[in-house]
């Protein structure tokens, strides 16, 4: 009974000791250069910031110590390249700083001063593009596997479809959408469905055809069902493949989404955020709006791998 | 599946010939459109269940295609769509004859001096920064997660800051170009450089060769067919990259500049042949890049035909 307990206990304090070794292996490197980028960061700032430093300075005629310098370089309210600082402190006054709704002649609406909103305003129709492009890559990837015409007709079409840059073109497709009526959330998640369309086909057709010879034809000596096959080995086969094919296809749908706000004169939106930004010279504003941008961008992936681990370990799949 | 292969073989052309009929009788325009649609669907699916070999394969994808465009302009002249919202495929390809100087000197701008110098330098620097953190472990630990996530951010977002620097000329587009390449091309180059397998790396060991010798013959040739996926993902965001970046500044040519202004001006026409000029030029970036891996890598199990 105790001699069970102990075993338990060690094996647990050993698995516990085996993932602090895991996770400290994977920080410190990553701690390592992300501390190198800062420094570099802060560098580069100092550097880009000082002539205006200077150019004030010497227009007061006022002799500055290094120290000013540096100090007045990193704290300019337009400065060229904001501080790391700055960025992080403007980021944590429109979150956290602003209510995410406001009253306003006496109801609440969202405030546009709140990043969050406008980061809202971004994910809504990453997400339904998201969908509506994986949901439409799975269906195709069906018919590619299980129809030789429609795999010798659409995918060689689909592969040079990568190499075009549809991303591009992206805010022309809104203003054609908006000239027809069609506004709002529909356009931008038409183009984020587009962008996370191909990578789920390419990712999809892959995965259904990864069951090899030996497991198709024990299914056959099981005189398995064309149906069968699909669901009992071709489409648990391609699980990893469509998960690894969606954290790609998301990212690019968050992309699509905010490079389809840009010249399109979005109010709202993190893409608004910065071309608003750009017109104004609001430097810090548009480096928190990009790195809200990389939050959500993280967020949606980690979210995805997270789906995907539980997934893949209740498949009996995981590592 | 079993249910439909155990249908009579006339069930398909059937259900075709009934779905053409009510597609007349709700609006003989449409009838017409299914009509071409099934018909050329048919023929593809007789080529390629009956046809092996190359010509098949060139054949059905080009065919596919054609009929695309064909009900494309079908569409247009039959439902008399206003030009404003879509221009036939005749029209643009019209326009694109019309105004071939312009469109060559907007290619000239864009993909020649502001896509193809980012492209180089971007792909370059980061080579060279994979060489170099080659010989730490560690470094290359830390750099892969980081730079995975950084080549999934919208690193296009930082083109109004980079043109706000650089200026409105090419050199802004191709430092847009520099931030989007860097770090999708850096983490194939380092996964490329661990490729190489103990037993080839124990080899090089015991021939006493030299880190440069061992660099040189064994690791980069071993990196070499993720060097090129790098590279081969690196065309398109260039592309990209640099007619975003004319969006938010430019001189008066360029494509980003050409599309944005024609919108302006609803002379679609002229947009979808900037468009064409695009898709064309990264298709044949691509394929280039495609060409030039065949040549240096195949050795490659995945060069491997047949």
């Amino acid at each position: 009974m105790s001699a069970t307990a102990d075993t338990a206990a060690g094996g647990g304090i050993g698995a516990l000791g085996r993932g602090l070794g895991r996770v400290s292996g994977a920080v410190l490197p990553v701690l390592t250069v992300v501390a190198c980028i800062i420094a570099l960061w802060y560098a580069a700032a100092i550097g880009l910031n000082r002539a205006w430093t200077l150019d004030t300075a010497q227009r007061q005629g006022v002799e500055l110590t290094a120290g000013e310098i540096i100090a007045d370089a990193m704290s300019q309210e337009r400065p060229v390249l904001p501080a790391p600082h700055q960025v992080a402190a403007e980021l944590w006054n429109t979150t956290m700083g602003e209510p995410v709704l406001r009253e306003r002649r006496g109801e609440y609406r969202p405030n546009p001063r709140s990043l969050f909103f406008h980061a809202w305003q971004t994910l809504a129709p990453t997400l339904m593009g998201f969908v509506i492009g994986g949901l439409a890559g799975i269906l195709l990837a069906v018919g590619i596997v299980h129809n030789r015409a429609m795999d010798m007709s659409v995918m060689p079409w689909a592969i040079a479809s990568q190499t075009i840059p549809i991303l591009a073109i992206a805010p022309m497709i809104i203003v054609v959408l908006n000239s027809i009526g069609l506004e709002g959330l529909i356009p931008k998640s038409l183009i984020s469905a587009y962008l996370s369309f191909f990578p789920v086909v390419v990712g999809m057709v892959k995965g259904l055809r990864s069951p090899g010879a030996m497991d198709l034809d024990l299914l056959r000596t099981y005189s398995a069902s064309g149906a069968e096959t699909f669901w009992k080995l071709r489409l648990p086969a391609s699980v990893p493949f469509l998960f690894a094919s969606m954290k790609v296809g998301v990212a690019a749908a968050l992309v699509g989404t905010i490079v389809a706000e840009l010249p399109t004169g979005a109010r709202f939106g993190l893409g608004a955020r910065l071309l608003t930004g750009s017109y104004y010279g609001q430097t810090i504003q548009i480096w928190s709006a990009l790195f809200m941008a990389a939050i959500c961008a993280a967020a949606l992936v980690a979210t995805l791998s997270l789906i995907e681990r539980m997934t893949l370990r209740r498949m009996g799949l995981d590592r | 599946m079993k249910s439909l292969s155990a249908m009579p073989p006339w069930t398909m052309p059937a259900l075709a010939v009934a779905l053409v009929a009510l597609g007349f009788l709700a609006d003989p325009r449409l009838g017409a459109i299914l009509a071409v649609w099934l018909g050329a669907w048919g023929l593809n699916a007789i080529m390629a269940s009956r046809g092996r070999g190359a010509g098949v394969r060139f054949f059905v994808p080009l065919l596919f295609g054609a009929t695309l465009l064909g009900l494309w302009e079908m569409a247009v002249r039959l439902y008399e769509i206003s030009p404003i919202i879509l221009p036939a495929p005749s029209a643009i390809a019209a326009t694109f004859a019309e105004n071939t100087p312009t469109l060559w000197a907007d290619f000239r701008q864009t993909i020649l001096k502001g896509a193809l110098s980012g492209y180089v330098i971007g792909c370059g620097a980061a080579f060279l920064t994979a060489v170099a953190i080659d010989r730490s472990p560690f470094l290359q630990r830390g750099l892969l997660p980081v730079g995975n996530f950084i080549a999934a951010l919208p690193i296009v977002g930082t083109a109004p800051i980079l043109v706000m620097w650089f200026g409105f000329g090419w050199q802004s587009k191709a430092a847009v170009v520099v931030a989007m390449v860097f770090f999708p091309m850096l983490v194939n180059c380092v996964q490329g450089m661990k490729a190489s397998e103990a037993m080839q790396r124990d080899l090089m060991h015991t021939y006493a060769a030299s880190y440069w010798q061992s660099l040189l013959k064994l690791r980069l040739p071993t990196a070499m067919p993720f060097i090129f996926n790098g590279l081969k993902i690196c065309t398109t965001l260039a592309l990209i990259g640099a007619i975003v970046a004319e969006f938010f500044g430019s001189p008066v040519v360029g494509m980003g500049f050409r599309i944005k202004i024609e919108v302006g001006r609803l002379s679609m026409d002229m947009v979808w042949a900037s468009i064409t000029v695009a898709a064309m030029a990264g298709t044949a970036f691509y394929g280039l890049v495609a060409f030039i891996e065949r040549r240096l890598t195949f050795w490659h199990p995945s060069q491997r035909t047949g």
